[in-house]
């Protein structure tokens, strides 16, 4: 499907901490086309100054009680310019959003879902979580944040049925430590390959990490690559993953459409 | 009222109106088919290509900086026989005009990568990127010396009846003085501006932005500047003069032409806005019509220069 762009407003604009916030927009014609995993391009002013959009993942695509899509969440974390804006924005302010865009995650071939999630990283999981329990997938989300109170949306997945293995560098809840570790864990009390799907999203290194856990232990891995991007349409070239193709050379792929989702076994980590 | 006729002539190349889409900001034009109808656009150029396959710089390739983008992507891109059997055949069919922005690391490859795409059914003109600030070798040599203009023009010129388009760089003192010697050597048009070379550093880090640390300058922030170039260019040659540099609206589009420009090119405009061609397309056509103009042409280069613009009229 070809993507829209609409000039949305804000409906609600949810600070959860001081660097996190959950912008609720009203975009349903982009919410209406999004597949988990995709994501859409925000401006949120048409002055040229921040002058690109942004890539931001769907977090939630919101209906109404007759099952009709009326708006897309943003789960955004300050990190510069346009995610700052975003965390300021008001009810009422307008957002351009483009999407939505690039590759979705593939629902396992058989087997359980495991959702492996690094602080904002989360941010797709939502929508996917809908999907693979509508689907009657056995779906795990493991999550890690710097801190307790940076878990976020955890009541969430709860209800969904989703299995929670939660992480916190300082062991504020769940697990202290890195998400991969509970992860590998896991991954050891399986009887044998292809068993789960995993699905991958934060920081490089954890995606890196998660990628060659899963290949150790034989089973599928996708990642969701974050790069800078300046179209998301395949214009630019700004946003390659060097990937290693069927006949074992290595090229890069343009993670706006060849992506941002990869196979985690194909990704060649740097 | 009467139709209006926004067309562009450019040797053999016959545009329906003078909006392209900028080399290296279009990918190679079939990315955009779903959003925009490719036959719509003057014309679509093509990602800059060499002989041989490239895979370009490492991220980061791009940095935003005030109104404006450093880009170093390094020519990552398919090469030219690729382009042909891949590519070429589907812009045919979505009734592209493809006009094919050309690279070499010498002045054989440059002619080598002309002849072929001479011979391949499809291409309607050839954009010579002789102005490429983002890879040491070749290109922009060319680009930055006006004996090695001329060569490369010239060498081009005779190996093919395509319309000859080089493309120039602003980083040289005069881009007049290579409009002319593009001209001398049997250009049929230039193009003008490619990026303007620049950096941006993360003070926090103490680190270059880009991985190739230095990188050319696109967007409004050099719009301005090329204006300018466009202007001395059109007193100092004949041939037709596309120009680009930073536009993002229909005025802008009519600002290079009445500076001299007879087509335009937009490249970062594309990024923000990849439904911008039909509102540039509807701007013009509300301009020609509050001024009562039917040829879009007889705008190009009539600047009055008697006296400046009332500032509030
Ligand atoms: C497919 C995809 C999906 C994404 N989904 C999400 C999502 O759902 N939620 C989300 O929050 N992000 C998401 N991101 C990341 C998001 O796009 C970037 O954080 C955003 O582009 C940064 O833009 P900016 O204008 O805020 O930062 P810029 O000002 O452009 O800065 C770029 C980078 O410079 C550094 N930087 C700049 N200013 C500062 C500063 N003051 N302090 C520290 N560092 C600084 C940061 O590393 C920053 O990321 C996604 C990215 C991709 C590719
Ligand atoms: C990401 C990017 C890639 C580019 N790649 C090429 C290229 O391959 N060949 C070329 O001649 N110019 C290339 N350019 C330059 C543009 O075609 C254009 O000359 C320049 O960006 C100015 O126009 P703009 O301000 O409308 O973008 C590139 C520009 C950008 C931003
Ligand atoms: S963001 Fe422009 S090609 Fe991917």
């Amino acid at each position: 499907m070809p993507p829209v762009d609409v000039r949305a407003t804000v409906i609600s604009n949810v600070r959860l901490s001081r660097d996190y916030n959950v912008l609720t927009i009203a975009a349903p014609e982009v919410g209406a086309l999004t597949e988990p995993g995709q994501f859409v391009m925000l401006k949120t002013t048409d002055a040229s100054d921040p002058m690109l959009r942004r890539p931001f993942s769907v977090f939630e695509v919101l209906r109404d009680d007759l099952g009709t899509v009326r708006a897309i969440s943003i789960l955004n974390k300050r990190a510069g310019r346009t995610t700052g804006l975003i965390y300021g924005l008001e009810a009422g302010d307008p957002v351009w959003c483009l999407g939505p865009l690039g590759l979705p995650f593939n629902p396992p071939s058989s087997g359980a879902a495991w959702m492996v999630a690094g602080g904002v990283g989360l941010a797709p999981f939502a929508t996917l979580a809908e999907a693979l329990v509508a689907l009657q997938v056995p779906t795990t989300l493991f999550y890690g944040a710097r801190t307790a109170d940076e878990l976020y949306y955890l009541e969430f997945f709860d209800r969904l049925g989703v299995t929670l293995v939660l992480t916190t560098e300082d062991g504020g809840a769940g697990v202290q430590g890195r998400v991969t570790g509970p992860l590998e864990e896991s991954l050891k009390g399986l009887g044998g390959p292809n068993l789960v799907t995993i699905y991958a999203c934060g920081p490089e290194p954890m995606l890196a990490a998660v990628a060659r856990l899963a290949e150790r232990y034989g089973q599928p891995s996708e990642v969701s690559m974050e790069r800078t991007m300046g179209c998301g349409l395949g214009g630019c070239y700004s946003c390659v993953v060097p990937v290693k193709h069927a006949d074992g050379e290595t090229r890069y792929v343009r993670s706006c459409i060849g992506g941002p989702v990869f196979d985690g076994a194909t990704v060649v980590w740097e | 009222m009467t139709a209006l006729d926004m067309s562009v002539r450019i040797g053999s190349l016959v545009m329906p109106n003078p909006l392209m889409a900028a080399s290296g900001c279009f990918g190679y034009g079939l990315e955009y088919e779903d959003v925009v109808d490719l036959s719509t656009l003057g014309g679509v150029v093509s990602k800059g290509l060499f002989l041989a396959e490239r895979q370009g710089h490492k991220p980061e390739r791009i940095a935003e900086t005030p109104s404006g983008m450093l880009n170093a992507i390094g020519l990552q891109g398919i090469g030219v026989h690729r382009f042909i059997s891949e590519k070429l055949p589907l812009l045919r069919e979505r009734k592209a005009r493809t006009i094919v922005n050309i690279c070499g690391t010498t002045l054989d490859e440059y002619v080598e990568v002309a002849r072929i795409l001479s011979d391949a059914e499809g291409v309607d003109a050839l954009e010579i990127n002789i102005s490429c600030p983002n890879i040491k070798e070749g290109g922009i040599q060319f680009g930055c010396s006006l004996d090695g203009t001329f060569s490369v023009v010239s060498a081009i010129r005779k190996v093919t009846t395509l319309p000859v388009i080089p493309k120039l760089t602003p980083n040289v003192t005069s881009p007049a003085s290579f409009a002319r010697a593009a001209e001398d050597a049997g250009a049929d048009a230039i193009s003008l501006v490619n990026t303007f070379l620049a950096m941006a550093i993360d003070v926090e880090q103490r680190k270059p932005k880009l991985s190739n640390v230095v990188g050319g300058l696109s967007g409004p922030a050099i719009r301005p500047i090329a204006v300018r170039m466009v202007w001395e260019c059109r007193q100092e040659v004949k041939i037709p003069i596309v120009g680009m540099g930073g536009i993002m609206d229909h005025r802008d589009v009519l600002e290079f032409m009445i500076a001299g420009a007879n087509a335009v090119q937009v490249g970062t405009a594309n990024f923000v806005d990849p439904f911008i061609w039909a509102k540039l397309l509807d701007g013009l056509t509300d301009y020609m019509q509050r001024h009562q103009i039917t040829r879009l042409a007889d705008l190009v280069g009539a600047l009055d220069t008697t006296s400046p613009a009332k500032a509030h009229a």
